[in-house]
């Protein structure tokens, strides 16, 4: 695999996150402000510019214990400061499947 | 049923072992991720979107009762209490956590069950068709053949570093429920003029960005000569299918590259080199294999028992015969189809109380032996007709007794973007949507055989390319759009579907649908001529018309 | 990189030349397959094992002529995932009878020792000073094989026949 780093020039459209998947237990994680993961998006650290993201995914890919497959992911942040996913693919990462489940949990 | 002997039984627990070690080696760091992933994936452990994807083998679609409940015990312990049945003959668990998955193979392994090889650049597990065994008319059992094959490309030394994902299906009948057109390899079983034991031999099928039907490369290869065979053909795979590009990599880019005919050629010329070898089968050998797969002691029973010419009464239970219930080999016997495509349901998903339940009416009515067929549904394979009444009634109080086998609603879909990291769009809300569109059962049967397969992306797993409708679901500007084709099939007559125009929008595909099942109501010649043959009769224009007309 | 050959960490005689390294007077030398071939006699010709690193995308065939004088081929897995190499090892030890050393090269991890030895392999340059440690232990990690390969071992299917002969169940 190539590293995600060595794959293209890292480009961000607006505020964004890196994320992963816990490595033990393969749960969606963020990656925080405090060099560490955390399943709740409200803790991720928030870059703005390409130099900080491509730093951001640089620790986290470092962090090959921890979490596995980072990358940068898009979020919206409200004017109250929430964080919201930015695309279809992350909410459904975030809340989970938009179908029922067949045994709810 | 194949029983495990001893020396399968060691080879599953050395395999994990095996796995326990390379899974404790990855968490402390030992292994980095980029090494671990071939040697998971090696063990059908993928990443999904939520959690890791754990994936098991059901060779040839056969299940014993004891499997069937450990996979229920799986789905409780260590996932979160249902399971997925694929389109080959694989049940996956979307919840698994790492750190756990040494134990559940643990447990799988104590009933025979593994998952090595269900997924990786290797050869996967050998598929056949569900019925096989009890379908009337069927040549010989495929499953002796499939176990045959199934050993032999297990952790094999020389092939499980292929250029891409290798697959084998088998069939021994005239209609082809393997689905053998759209595989690495399809194997159809035939006699010769002599009677013997052989293969017709396809290869180069697939789905995915580059979709192909299979060609037939030898009209004949005798049983005992096989495993040469197919050792032949994986040579030639393994020494030149392509490895600069992973869209171009299977086996049915080479084939397509060299051509058919060379591509023959190059397996011809290897297999002269082995076919005279340790690879060649004798019949004791076969026979072992075959003495291992117990048959039921069927009895001797009427063509049409008393209950079931009292409940042929019950409409409902006709309904459900009707699509449900197939011939079998045995008089007096039949083979049930369980439909695991609920109105508003995930296909494919059964929960762990639905597997339990289900393995006590296996153990009842079915000579403790269940089936999974490769449209994600589960079969009885060997009801007495006097069972079918009381067996109808337990079933529907479990919900397995959907009348929809068949027909419309009996959707084929990949998990989509709900779960698949490689997805572009959702599948599973598109067929839920589809199923209470077309619930009311006297349209669905009014309609007829149609079979609607749904992709969340280029790769099919959805094998939306051989549905009678064909739903792919992209991503175009952020947004899921949706293109259909239609005319596919994946049965003998296989055949790719033809788009009918541009994709939809997620909210419109169901209305589509619609559309073109009132065109093939309007244009069908006679209620008997089924959607694909008025689609062959008449091709897509019709049908474009129709859908684009007010769009 | 620990080499294991016979089974045992041990030290390379053997000095890895480019295509260009100017030829050393005597030891043991692993040459590239383009500069094998295009002076082999020469090189065969000095003091010292030759043995030849051969490229898993080139014919084997051109390489079967010289299989009586080298010493060692080196078969390359230039990534953990790309398996030409293992047809490569079995079509060299049982089509055409090579007995030389055969070592693997690259990307060599424990996880794939059962199958290279299986492939004919019997030296292995590892990528990891524990894996290699590990090596012995690895090596007899299974005890059922299903496929007849040239290194021997008795097959599942060969070993039924036996148990049902000697039960007295057979034909």
């Amino acid at each position: 695999m190539t590293s995600p780093l060595e794959q293209k020039k890292i480009k961000i459209a607006g505020p964004s996150v890196v994320t992963a998947n816990r490595t033990w237990d393969g749960i969606v994680v963020y990656r925080t402000a405090a060099k560490g993961w955390s399943a709740d998006l409200s803790e991720a650290a928030i870059v703005r510019n390409s130099d900080d993201a491509k730093a951001l995914l640089a620790e986290s890919v470092a962090d090959d214990v921890g979490a596995i497959g980072p990358y940068i992911a898009p979020v919206q942040v409200g004017e109250d400061g929430k964080i919201e996913p930015g695309n279809l693919r992350e909410q459904i990462r975030r809340t989970g499947v938009t179908i029922g489940q067949p045994v709810q949990v | 049923m194949y029983a495990y002997d001893e020396i399968d039984r060691t080879l599953v627990n050395e395999r994990v072992s095996e796995f326990r070690d390379q899974v404790k080696r990855r968490l402390s760091g030992e292994l980095t991720e980029d090494e671990f992933k071939i040697l998971r994936l090696q063990n059908g452990v993928y990443l999904q979107l939520h959690a890791y994807m754990f994936r098991v083998a059901i060779p040839y679609g056969t299940l014993a009762t004891n499997q069937l409940r450990a996979l229920a015990h799986v789905a409780r312990k260590y996932d979160r209490g249902y399971g997925h049945f694929t389109t080959r003959q694989n049940i996956q668990f979307n919840w698994i956590k790492l750190a756990e998955l040494p134990d559940a193979l643990a447990d799988l392994a104590k009933v025979g069950i593994h998952a090595m090889q269900t997924s990786g650049n290797n050869m996967r597990n050998v598929t056949s068709d569900q019925w096989a065994g009890v379908a009337p008319g069927e040549i010989e059992d495929p499953r002796i053949w499939s176990e045959l094959i199934r050993q032999h490309t297990t952790l094999h030394p020389e092939f499980s570093f292929l250029p891409r994902k290798f697959k084998i299906a088998i069939t021994a009948s005239d209609h082809d429920r393997a689905a053998i057109k759209i595989h690495d390899i399809g194997l159809r079983l035939i006699k010769n003029e002599k009677g013997e034991t052989g293969f017709g031999v396809l290869v180069g099928g697939g789905l995915g960005r580059t979709p192909f039907i299979a060609k037939t490369i030898k009209h004949f290869v005798h049983g005992r000569d096989i495993l040469s065979y197919i050792e032949a053909i994986l040579r030639v795979y393994n020494q030149y299918g392509r490895r600069d590009n992973i869209y171009k990599a299977r086996i049915k880019i080479l084939v397509h590259e060299l051509g058919t005919e060379k591509f023959s050629r190059e397996v011809e010329e290897e297999w002269q080199h082995i076919r005279n070898s340790l690879l060649q089968i004798d019949d004791e050998v076969i026979e072992d294999i075959r003495s291992r797969f117990t048959y039921p002691a069927y009895e001797k029973l009427p063509h049409m028992p008393d209950e079931l010419r009292q409940a042929a009464a019950d409409r409902d239970f006709e309904a459900w015969r009707k699509n449900s219930v197939a011939p079998h080999k045995v008089q007096g016997y039949s083979i049930v189809t369980i439909s695991l495509k609920p109105t508003g349901g995930p296909p494919g998903d059964a929960t762990a109380e639905q597997m339990d339940a289900l393995a006590d009416l296996a153990d009842k009515y079915s000579f403790g032996e269940i089936r999974v067929g490769h449209e994600q549904n589960l079969a009885l394979p060997h009801v007495a007709k006097r069972d079918l009444p009381a067996l109808w009634k337990s079933l529907d109080k479990l919900g397995l007794a959907t009348p929809n086998v068949n027909l419309i609603t009996d959707i084929i879909a990949c998990p989509g973007l709900d779960y698949c990291s490689l997805a572009n769009a959702r599948s599973i809300p598109i067929a839920q949507e589809l199923t209470r569109r077309f619930a009311n059962h006297e349209l669905a049967n009014l309609i007829g055989r149609l079979h609607i397969n749904i992709s969340g992306c280029i790769n099919a797993c959805g094998h939306h390319h051989v549905g009678h409708i064909g739903i792919l679901g992209v991503e175009k500007n952020g947004e899921e759009v949706y293109q259909i084709t239609i005319g596919g099939r994946a049965d003998e007559s296989a055949a790719l579907g033809n788009l009918i125009g541009p994709g939809v929008k997620f909210d419109e595909v169901a209305d589509v649908v619609e559309d073109i099942v009132e065109a093939y109501l309007a244009l069908r010649e006679r209620p008997e001529e089924l959607f694909i043959e008025t689609v062959k009769r008449l091709g897509v224009e019709p049908f474009k018309e129709r859908v684009y007309a007010t769009r | 990189m620990p080499l294991v050959n016979g089974g045992k960490i041990v030290d390379d005689s053997f000095v890895k030349l480019a295509v260009d390294t100017p030829l050393p007077e005597g030891g043991d030398i692993l040459v590239p397959a383009e500069r094998f071939v295009s002076d082999a006699d020469a090189l065969l010709k000095r003091a010292g094992k030759v043995g030849v690193i051969w490229p898993n995308n080139r014919d084997i065939d051109e390489l079967v002529p010289y299989l009586g004088k080298v010493a060692a081929v080196a078969l390359v897995f230039p990534t953990f995932r790309d398996g030409r190499a293992y047809s490569q090892a079995r079509l060299l030890r049982e089509r055409y009878n090579y007995r030389g050393e055969l070592r693997a090269t690259g990307q060599i991890l424990r996880d794939q020792f059962v199958f290279m030895l299986r492939a004919g392999f019997d030296s292995f340059e590892v990528k990891k000073q524990a894996d290699a440690e590990a090596f012995m232990q690895t090596a007899k990690r299974y005890s059922v094989f299903y496929q007849p390969t040239g290194d021997g071992r008795v097959t599942a299917l060969h070993r039924r026949m036996q148990l049902r002969h000697s039960e007295g169940v057979g034909t």
